[in-house]
């Protein structure tokens, strides 16, 4: 029992992550139902469990709760139920798997940063218990709404900060461990460009967390001082109780963060991706080298953007026409890597499993998402639809819709290797297909609400005379979140039941090519007793001259005489 | 041990694995002091009135805790010196020394924060007073932790062969130990001087 609660092992850990994210995934999902229903009927009594939530008001989201909905409800699924997932678990379980190493460089590290998300989520726990609720300030935490004690004086607030300080150090040092092992850890002849994809995205994924995370930090800290120790950082005008500090500065600082971390969450998925089309396409990745060398580009261009955010706070005109400038340029990398996908799809012999699925709905949603992400680049048109449902809309098909698909092709994809059974292929895919349809009703039906100038965070849109012609989509997308979050059911029975009652996995069951599925199913507790010897890419599928299969392990000694190398 | 066994392996880059994600760690460091001391220039030249050099500050005094952490800084030097050439009891005479540099850079530090606070110079007396406190008071947690560093560096020195691994550490530390150094010297010279 101790073994496995306070274990070093990367793969211990990877779980560890992976529950925990899952628990997060399903806790932020029922803040959604609260949320939409309230939307959708505003100021009625919630059925069945409303008596329970709200006493007070008779089962009915009371004014003040509903910012702590949305708040706690963005705070969770990006901190608490997307970056376990796809950091945590996928960066912990797959690296050393992938680059044939025993464990991850620094595994005590490793752990605690495990531990520090724990804590952390205890934190956001214990917060809505509290006097004054959980946190209301938005996920932003924006200044002076969440530094002012005036005006948001529970202590919810702060053990929200508490737990997103704690989360980020916890990234940081998983961040650390990614890149050295990825760096200093592999097994010989795996150079750099028989690296999988996957590997890749959680590498650039790291290096944008070492850089920007801390600048996000600072910001918190100084936002708490601001709360209880009198300072006045970013308060100014009325609120402040002397010479004030700056509001916009808390902007800069969490944008600065803010938009490369759509990128740390999104890197991951597109890696593996890239990964998963080319393993049930059985074709290699195209354009390999342009994806990895487009994933750098944007690495390096996310962390001058970050004013695209900002273009109606009042900062200088001229700087919002460089952010338009830099922010468009971004869309050249994008445009590259996402060709590269359809063309590592064309005619290629595709293999429509329950992983392969999800990352073709990973290439949908990203293309709406980010081709909208286009239009709100434009100053012009963003002016418009800024801090409306058209803005939420979009951020959810990028960060919320292509991300949740990517956790999912990871778990489906992975699931066999981490517990050594299947899922159940029949009702993972009734789970995509579901998913799929009431995702995309959801998500652009917000869009076009969002056009008409629904703002976001409002409590009930009946209260505005333009919005009431649409309250009957409001209804609808009550109505289609519940279908949404109902689906996510299959999920958790599927994944639950097989875990013990699934059909026993074979190491290879995909027949992929990368180095972790010449181990077993589950892996070894140590991975590889010698260090493997790799002889190619990770992308060698329907390799010619081949007899009796179609694809070529990196380990395989006859990649030389093919001519794969 | 295991762990050492996970450690040694030979590195493609060239690098020892330690050292990397020494470097590693200090960019996310460089990065969260860039956020703060971003922040207090962006706040000083929003400002209407900002204090003088001298006007406020115990300036002589931080003068003497510079000279007492670069120094420290020296006797680290020294100490990686004495381990890579394997001579254990000066590398045990100069990590204490740093230590007790490091402490005593504290204690001028709490003597320095106690005298300000009584004149009422406070952290939240003042926009300077808030930063002030925040930068120095991140930097002296900074020096704290880099103290307990060395303290257990001290005591994991004291078995009789010098492993190549403790020789390692010394160095990654002292990596550490110069890193808070120089963050130092930039907050003197953008609180005290300028």
């Amino acid at each position: 029992m101790f073994k496995y609660l306070f274990s070093t092992n990367h793969k211990v850990i990877a779980l560890q992550y992976l529950f925990t994210g899952i628990f997060w995934l399903a806790f932020g999902g029922i803040l959604v139902l609260l949320i939409r229903w309230q939307l959708a009927y505003p100021w009625q009594p919630i059925p069945l469990i409303g008596k329970f939530l709200f006493p007070e008001s008779g089962g009915a989201v009371t004014p003040e709760a509903y910012p702590m909905l949305f708040t706690m409800h963005g705070g969770i699924m990006v901190f608490f139920a997307i970056t376990p997932i796809l950091l945590g678990a996928l960066g912990n379980y797959t690296i050393p798997l992938e680059v044939g190493a025993r464990d991850m460089a620094f595994p005590r590290l490793n752990m605690l940063s495990y531990w520090l998300l724990f804590l952390g989520s205890i934190l956001m726990i214990v917060s809505f218990f509290v006097p004054g609720g959980a946190a209301g300030s938005g996920w932003t935490i924006y200044a002076p709404l969440s530094s002012s004690t005036e005006v948001s004086p529970g202590l919810g607030q702060d053990l929200f900060i508490l737990g997103l300080a704690l989360d980020a150090v916890s990234i940081l040092m998983g961040g650390i461990n990614y890149i050295t092992t990825i760096i200093q850890l592999r097994a010989p002849g795996l150079t750099l460009r028989r690296l999988p994809l996957t590997q890749w995205g959680l590498f650039f994924s790291a290096i944008l967390n070492t850089l920007w995370l801390p600048i996000v930090a600072a910001a918190l800290f100084m936002v708490l001082c601001d709360r209880r120790l009198g300072t006045a950082f970013f308060v100014a005008g009325p609120l402040a109780p002397r010479e004030g500090g700056q509001v916009l500065l808390y902007q800069h600082l969490f944008w600065g963060f803010g938009h490369p971390e759509v990128y740390i969450l999104i890197f991951p998925v597109w890696g593996l991706v890239g990964d998963l089309l080319s393993v049930f396409s059985r074709k290699p990745a195209f354009g390999y080298k342009a994806t990895v060398l487009s994933m750098l580009t944007i690495t390096i261009l996310s962390g001058i953007v970050w004013g695209h955010h900002m273009f109606t706070s009042g900062m200088n005109p001229l700087v919002g026409k460089a952010f338009v400038f830099l922010t468009i340029s971004i869309s050249v990398p994008t445009a590259i890597f996402f060709f590269n996908w359809l063309a590592t799809l064309r005619r290629g012999s595709i293999r429509l499993t329950v992983p392969m699925l999800f990352a073709l709905g990973v290439v949908f949603v990203f293309a709406v998402g980010g081709l909208t992400g286009l239009f709100l680049a434009l100053r012009t048109f963003d002016v418009y639809v800024h801090g409306t449902y058209f803005v939420v809309g979009h951020f959810h098909y990028t960060l919320a819709a292509s991300v949740l698909f990517g956790a999912f092709a990871f778990i489906y994809f992975w699931f066999p290797k981490m517990f050594g059974r299947q899922m159940n292929e029949r009702m993972g895919r009734w789970h995509f297909g579901l998913s799929f349809v009431s995702l995309n009703m959801v998500f652009s039906v917000m869009m076009f609400v969002g056009l008409h100038g629904h703002m976001r965070r409002i409590a009930d849109a009946t209260a505005y005379e333009f919005l009431k012609p649409i309250q009957p989509l409001n209804v609808f997308l009550g109505w289609a979140v519940l279908g949404m979050v109902a689906s996510q059911l299959l999920f958790f029975y599927n994944f639950f039941r097989s875990l013990r009652g699934g059909t026993p996995a074979p190491a290879n069951p995909w027949e992929a090519g990368s180095l972790v599925w010449t181990v077993s199913s589950p892996p070894p507790w140590h991975n590889y007793e010698t260090p493997p010897v790799v002889t190619c890419g990770p992308h060698e599928y329907s390799v010619p001259r081949l007899k009796g299969k179609d694809w070529l392990a990196q380990t395989d000694v006859r990649a030389a005489t093919l001519g794969k190398s | 041990m295991e762990r050492a066994a996970i450690q040694s392996i030979e590195t493609p880059a060239g690098i020892p694995t330690g050292k990397l994600g020494m470097w590693v760690f200090l960019v996310s460091e460089i990065m969260f002091f860039t956020g703060l001391i971003g922040s207090y220039i962006v706040l000083r030249l929003g400002s209407a009135g900002w204090p003088r050099p001298g006007e406020t500050l115990n300036t002589g005094l931080l003068a003497v805790n510079t000279l007492v952490l670069i120094t420290s800084s020296l006797t680290m030097v020294l100490a990686l010196n004495a381990a890579q050439q394997g001579r254990q009891v000066s590398l045990r005479r100069f990590l204490l020394v740093t230590a007790l540099l490091g402490l005593t850079f504290l204690g001028i530090k709490g003597y320095d924060y106690a005298h300000m606070w009584h004149r009422g110079f406070t952290i939240a007396s003042s926009l300077f007073g808030s930063c002030y406190y925040l930068l120095t008071g991140f930097h002296a947690l900074h020096v704290f932790s880099g103290v307990i560093v060395i303290l257990v560096l001290f005591k994991a020195s004291a078995s009789p062969a010098l492993s190549q691994m403790t020789v390692g550490r010394v160095e990654y530390s002292g990596l550490y130990w110069h890193f808070i150094d120089i963050v130092w010297v930039i907050l003197f010279a953008i609180l005290c001087l300028v």
